[in-house]
């Protein structure tokens, strides 16, 4: 057995740890109590087994690609990273880019993870047009929208726990340049923020940071960043048509003490966020795509900043009509609470692609916490919030919520448990995540 | 045919060498992939393909079948620019302590088949007056440890076999690279423990290997810290290496 966490170190469980190198293999990695797990970035338990985790980056292959659709069938250990520096100078890109790049096609489907474009363009699971899928009664099926759709809509966002995702045909989208134009605005306050991202919905990316240390009237006050893809007429003069990503620099190498972040550094470190970014609000500008998508990758292993005991992200999403008053509520409680840092994300979703997808209109609103104190209590209590709200957590992100909250957040459950038992009859595929809120005790 | 360079690597099926094909495909480089099942290898060649628009090319290659070396070497479409060897067998010392067969096989699959076909086309290059060959040794090579001193022994012999070859290639236009990678997170090594700080990803091996080929570096330790332990390691004297373990 082997000690293993998720990119949020907490909770840290054991299980069987095994990664596997050709298909067969997987057929003989599945016990009762098993679920796969791609570069280990979601946060809390959802991609390790309740027995047995299966890795699946040794499958880094890509079968066929069309560079005239950009149609791309690919192995579920290929990580979104290895995507952008192939294609991406062959002028494709993924549909959708979440928060960092190095997480693995079969893990971006199974949470259905959204990008700045979520609001326009919609999730992950738009832009699958296929899934091989080996299902817990050792099945392997081809599903789509046409052929197997009730597991198909089960896995895009079914957290792994419709079976093995083996491969999957997705579409890239064409794009003249790898380069960003971004707009940034300053808010001063919540409903500034608000309405900036409303007036942002044509943008094709938009997405607001807020320092969550700000109180009173500076409630809420944030920083958008809206961004549409750059034309090889935009670009500064000699720069390279695709930039290279460069590998994670500056990393943390070690668990830092858990005082490091308190309220002093976290309001400084917000402060000066703000003020910086605030400087260069107004006008439009051309950055590389690694910044504008994924600006905390430059910092290797940042989850260790949060200290050994790791940390805890609270991810929510509330129906539109609500959000603001819901919002405000939460954002004043953790700004009363001091030790909110500085993740804390602002941005509009539309609506879900599959069963378990987390995405409904509405505002989602993502925020780190240190574990320590009564931080558990304090999230349940948020959690109440959310739930009476219409709102619900999202699971890729979650450690820690309920199942009362999961049940009453996502209606669709008692759908979804269907399609997965009579994929699983004997209920094979189970995670830590799946014990903690899905299966039957 | 293309105008673009080529490299065949053998060991094409193995973790460095799928790192290593992918490094010289992005640089451009059409690819041979030569293992012992072709079949095996098709899904490389296709991910290959897929990723960047190049042709690739299999090949049977048995490192063990000595006698079929001059065969494939005629047998290859054109000969290559590049020739990379990552073929080699761990094996278990302990078994090969008192298994012939078992002990035959590391040393016939580190030093005498790799250094046989590597100078084969040595000899080809030599007539042409161009090409670059690149042996994947190990740093295991540097001294015999008590630990593995069988794997060590063979990869030693091959990597005098590359640094002699090297001595008189270069007078003839043909450049060699003794590669030692330490520590890979391999299926070779897998279930090994390895040390951390001292451990790469096979695309930190395929990488170097392509830097190596375009700079001609003559000798390559990935890490470089590597460079250091192994220089201590070898002015230990033997009177004290021998009482150590490892």
């Amino acid at each position: 057995m082997t000690l293993v966490s998720g990119w949020g170190r907490f909770p840290v469980v054991d299980t069987e740890m095994l990664r596997p190198r050709a298909f067969a293999a997987v057929a003989d990695a599945v016990v009762s109590g098993t679920v796969a797990r791609g570069n280990g970035r979601a946060y809390g338990d959802a991609a390790i087994g309740a027995v047995r985790t299966v890795t699946m980056t040794g499958f880094d292959r890509i079968r066929w690609f069309d560079p005239v659709t950009g149609s791309i069938r690919l192995e579920a250990g290929v990580l979104l990273s290895d995507l952008i520096e192939t294609f991406g100078p062959r002028g494709f890109l993924p549909f959708v880019l979440p928060g960092t790049r190095f997480v693995s096609i079969g893990g971006a489907i199974a949470a259905d993870v959204h990008g700045k474009n979520h609001h326009c363009e919609g999730g992950f699971g738009r832009y699958v047009d296929a899934i091989l899928l080996r299902t817990g009664s050792g099945e392997v099926i081809e599903a789509s929208r046409e052929q197997n759709s009730d597991a198909f809509f089960a896995t895009i966002g079914g957290m792994g726990l419709t079976g093995i995702i083996l491969e999957a045909t997705l579409r890239l989208r064409k794009v003249e340049t790898g380069w960003i134009r971004e707009r940034v605005i300053s808010a001063s306050d919540l409903d500034a923020a608000m309405r900036a991202l409303d007036a942002g919905d044509a943008a094709t990316y938009s997405v607001a940071w807020i320092d969550c240390a700000a109180r009173g009237k500076d409630l809420g006050r944030s920083l958008i960043y809206l961004g549409e893809h750059a034309g090889k007429d935009e670009l500064p003069a000699g720069a390279a048509v695709f930039p290279a990503g460069k590998a994670p620099g500056l990393g943390v190498p070690i668990d830092l003490p858990a005082m490091t972040l308190n309220r002093l550094s976290i309001r400084a470190f917000n402060e000066l966020y703000y003020r910086m970014g605030a400087r260069r609000a107004g006008g439009s500008h051309v950055v590389s795509l690694y910044p504008y998508f994924f600006p905390l990758d430059s910092i290797a292993d940042w989850n260790r900043i949060y200290g050994k005991r790791g940390f805890l992200q609270h991810q929510c999403v509330i129906p539109e009509n609500r959000a603001r008053d819901v919002l405000g509520e939460i954002l004043d409680r953790v700004a009363r609470r001091g030790d909110a840092s500085f993740l804390a994300v602002l941005k509009k979703l539309g609506q879900g692609e599959g069963i378990l997808s987390f995405p409904l209109p509405g505002y989602t609103l993502a925020l780190d916490f240190p574990v320590r104190g009564d931080i558990l209590n304090f999230l349940d209590e948020i959690d109440r919030l959310v739930v009476a709200a219409g709102g619900r957590l999202y699971l890729a992100k979650d450690a820690r919520q309920s199942r009362e909250t999961l049940e009453a957040g996502y209606p669709a459950l008692s759908r979804f448990n269907a399609i997965r038992k009579s994929l699983d009859p004997a209920g094979r595929i189970r995670s830590k995540l799946s014990q903690r809120l899905f299966d039957e005790v | 045919m293309t105008s673009r360079k080529s490299v065949l690597v053998l060991g094409g099926s193995s973790d460095i060498g799928r790192a290593a094909a992918r490094a010289f495909a992005r640089a451009g480089y059409d690819v041979g992939l030569a293992g012992r099942d072709v079949a095996a290898l098709e899904p490389d060649a296709a991910d290959l393909r897929a990723r960047y628009n190049i042709e690739v090319g299999l090949h049977k290659f048995d490192v063990l079948d000595t006698a079929s070396f001059e065969g494939f070497v005629a047998g290859l479409p054109a000969l290559p620019d590049v020739v990379v060897s990552i073929v080699g067998l761990l094996g278990v010392q302990e078994s090969a302590q008192s298994d012939l067969a078992h002990a035959t096989a590391i040393m016939r699959s580190n030093y005498e088949g790799p250094a046989l076909i590597l100078g084969l086309f040595a000899e080809k290059f030599l007539s042409r007056g161009s090409g670059t060959l690149v042996g994947v040794s190990s740093v295991a090579g540097d001294r015999g440890r008590a630990s593995n001193y069988v794997y060590g022994s063979a990869k030693a012999g091959f990597s005098a076999f590359l640094s002699g070859l090297r001595a008189r290639a270069s007078r003839g236009g043909v450049h060699v690279v003794t590669v030692k990678p330490g520590f890979v997170r391999t299926r070779m090594t897998e279930g090994m423990k390895l040390i951390g700080p001292l451990t790469v990803e096979a695309p930190v091996v395929g990488d170097a290997i392509l830097r190596a080929v375009e700079n001609k570096t003559d000798i390559v330790y990935v890490s470089a810290k590597w460079r250091l332990v192994m220089l201590i390691i070898k002015t230990l004297p033997e009177a004290v290496f021998k009482k150590l373990k490892f």
